[in-house]
């Protein structure tokens, strides 16, 4: 039988629809770099956000992605006029893109913070700084995990 | 719930002092299923502050991606003699307290 225009289009068809399914059915399950971008700019707006001030650490290679420990500073003078107000931190493919919000002031008398986290798969780390003149600043971290947090199942 | 405080007893005035919170919580994602496939329900501790002396000096905002028994630490300024308390708020009505003394000379 010829390939006639009709059949031809609800072959393409059917392979565009058996092609997008598998995207949409991970969406949920993943917070994808889109969503990674579009937690960041829901937070920030339409700011520019520079890089430099704020520094990220977490270990590059960690083994158990259920408690990695992370440190964000800030290099401020934490003065009445020039401060920290908060810092954001972001994950890339954790099922929900936000980590965690700290909040900060000019009595911290250091923009630090430490915690524990959980990263469900090797992926990329996102921190930005909010300061008392409205500007943000990032930094980023890539981390490799060997055993992914939230995969397992409960007993 | 028992709540792990770490605050310098004694600091001088003006001395950039850490202090370290810890509590028990299991810090269920929500995102986890039982081996017969149900989800099991999202159950986190969503907010953490600190005052000192009454003024909030810091506060967060916890997600699932906060690791069970989350751990903060932070710094603050060491002004005066006094308290500092420690309030987790969380899903299900979960809150609980602790606090902390410091003398500053």
């Amino acid at each position: 039988m010829p390939t006639t225009r009709r059949r031809f289009l609800s072959l393409a068809g059917g392979v565009t629809a058996a092609g997008t399914i598998p995207i949409v059915v991970l969406r949920p399950l993943n917070a994808t770099p889109t969503m990674l971008n579009a937690a960041i700019r829901n937070f920030v707006g339409e700011a520019p956000i520079r890089t430099g001030k704020i520094k990220l650490d977490i270990p590059p290679l960690v083994e158990n992605g259920n408690t990695v420990p992370m440190t964000v500073s800030v290099a401020s003078p934490m003065t009445a006029d020039d401060y920290v107000r908060s810092i954001h931190v972001f994950n890339e493919k954790n099922p929900q893109p936000n980590i965690g919000n700290f909040y900060l002031g000019p009595s911290s008398g250091r923009a630090q913070i430490s915690t524990r986290i959980r990263l469900a798969d090797s992926q990329k780390v996102v921190a930005i700084a909010r300061l008392s003149d409205d500007t943000f600043w990032q930094a980023a971290a890539e981390i490799v995990v060997t055993l992914a947090a939230c995969t397992e199942e409960v007993n | 719930m028992a709540a792990l405080i770490n605050v310098p007893t004694k600091a001088k005035r003006g001395e950039i002092i850490e202090i370290r919170a810890l509590t028990s919580h299991i810090m269920e994602t929500g995102f986890r299923r039982t081996a017969a496939g149900e989800l099991v329900p999202r159950d986190i501790i969503t907010s953490f502050t600190c005052r000192y002396n009454g003024n909030e000096i810091f506060r967060a905002d916890l997600f699932p991606a906060i690791a069970a028994n989350p751990y903060l630490s932070f710094f603050t300024v060491a002004k005066e003699s006094g308290k500092f308390e420690f309030e987790w708020i969380g899903d299900n009505g979960y809150s609980s307290t602790a606090s902390a003394s410091i003398t500053v000379e």
